[in-house]
């Protein structure tokens, strides 16, 4: 398998990427890490015109804070932010979903924002990004616009991105006093793509879950406190809301018990991180 | 910026096994074809091209990655180590490799380069690493022979004489 042939465009600045990006219009894709795209490229089912390669671009190697988030430059790879120093104090749900996400290999060279673009529906840097109210930083030649995870995952490896638009950072909402989180995992083997992930975030008196890996995109609820008895009902709707399908791995039956169970559990785990 | 249009090829210059090497590649050659068929290194095996099994897995500037997964024009001024590098010297074996052949870890060995260049940058990064850490890199490769039990005891084996001689160096 090797990929179909195309330009490879090196950019050394972001407007470099940016003005790359404007010309070539719908045929041009940013590569980062690649860890995504190159498999794609190898089996052809993406067979750009154009590559921009923004590795070599300084101004997005930072993890940095901003305000009460933060912020993740496009070209920071996940090994990078797994071994930055403040990840677990700061970011703590991302430090437990990362070791969940590939391999030791891929991480190495894949980026965050690179597997928030890919939007694969099972992905545990979308699902965190959507649990935690995240959002996303998007620039053309032109703009620069935000866009909050809610509205930037539209669907299966499908995102809010326009032609000729990169991300060029995302933002995540660091740890606030008094919040707790959990995070869980169903998968094959330790590293594949999750049959069902779950994360939660817990206040004293307000609790969500995002669940990933059953439906078109990560999916973020409200839910009744782990101690109300209405608990049980709001997960067994949330099973039924989410679309659930049958496929090679796992039945959609499956995939709603274990938005039950695991929800359940990864609840109370949030529960237990903020006592 | 540079660019490098479509069936164009450029001279990519990397150093491999602490040797500075360079050839010529298109575009959308992946490194893994630029080790085996330009530089001529055929330890580092492919299998999968899809970043699934690790065949073909090498160091990074000291970290393993997958080389199906990247292109040769992104390896320009990296430092790279495949599966020749580990043998301090002709016929001889590094301490991981003997574990390997020791402990039965490899049948067919096809999987056996990834599998060691893994493993060998767990060492030199982590040396005080247990079962969990090793089990951990072993995820990122697919072998079909031996049922992975073999080259866990290998990989702990050979953690265990490293730092015995760390220790003794003291």
């Amino acid at each position: 398998m090797k990929p179909a042939a195309f330009d490879y465009l090196q950019a050394a600045t972001l407007d470099e990427a940016l003005d790359a990006l404007h010309e070539a219009g719908g045929d041009a894709r940013v590569i980062a890490g690649g860890q995504s795209l190159v498999p794609m490229l190898n089996m052809r089912l993406a067979r750009p015109a154009v590559l921009v390669d923004i590795m070599r671009i300084e101004a997005l190697q930072k993890i940095e804070r901003s305000g009460g988030d933060i912020l993740i430059g496009a070209g920071v790879r996940q090994a990078k932010l797994e071994a930055w120093p403040d990840l677990v104090d700061r970011l703590p749900l991302v430090a437990m979903a990362l070791p969940w996400l590939g391999h030791v290999q891929t991480r190495a060279r894949g980026t965050v924002c690179g597997s928030l673009a890919h939007a694969d529906p099972s992905a545990e840097l979308p699902l965190s990004l959507i649990a935690l109210r995240g959002s996303v930083h998007l620039r053309t030649k032109r703009k620069k616009r935000t866009v909050s995870a809610e509205d930037f995952f539209l669907g299966m490896m499908a995102t809010d991105l326009a032609e000729g638009e990169m991300i060029e950072a995302v933002s995540f909402p660091a740890r606030a006093d008094g919040t707790g989180y959990g995070f869980n995992e169903i998968g094959r083997r330790h590293g594949d793509f999750a049959i069902t992930a779950v994360a939660a975030v817990m206040t004293e008196h307000s609790a969500s879950i995002a669940i990933a890996g059953v439906d078109d995109r990560p999916r973020r609820f409200d839910v009744p406190l782990p101690g109300n008895s209405g608990l049980d009902d709001a997960l067994n709707e949330i099973a039924w809301d989410l679309n659930a399908r049958d496929d090679i791995h796992a039945s959609a039956r499956y995939r709603r018990e274990l938005v039950r169970r695991l929800g359940r559990r990864t609840i109370e785990e949030a529960a237990a991180c903020l006592a | 910026m540079s660019r490098l249009n479509a069936h164009e090829k450029k001279t990519v210059t990397f150093k491999l096994n602490g040797l500075p090497v360079r050839a010529d590649a298109e575009s959308r050659m992946l490194l893994s074809d630029f080790i085996r068929h330009e530089i001529g290194l055929t330890g580092t095996h492919v299998g999968c091209e899809h970043g699934v099994c690790g065949a073909c897995t090498i160091q990074v500037d000291g970290a393993p990655a997958r080389a199906c997964l990247m292109l040769a024009v992104q390896a320009e001024g990296a430092d790279i180590r495949t599966v020749e590098a580990l043998s301090p010297g002709e016929g001889r074996l590094s301490t991981l490799q003997a574990a390997f052949k020791r402990h039965h870890g490899l049948q067919c060995g096809f999987c056996t380069p990834g599998i060691l260049m893994s493993l060998d940058a767990l060492i030199s990064a982590r040396p005080d690493a247990g079962r969990d850490e090793v089990r951990d890199h072993l995820s990122g490769h697919l072998c079909r022979c031996t049922g992975y039990v073999t080259i866990v005891e290998a990989a702990l084996s050979a953690l265990d004489e490293i730092r015995r001689e760390v220790k003794s160096n003291v």
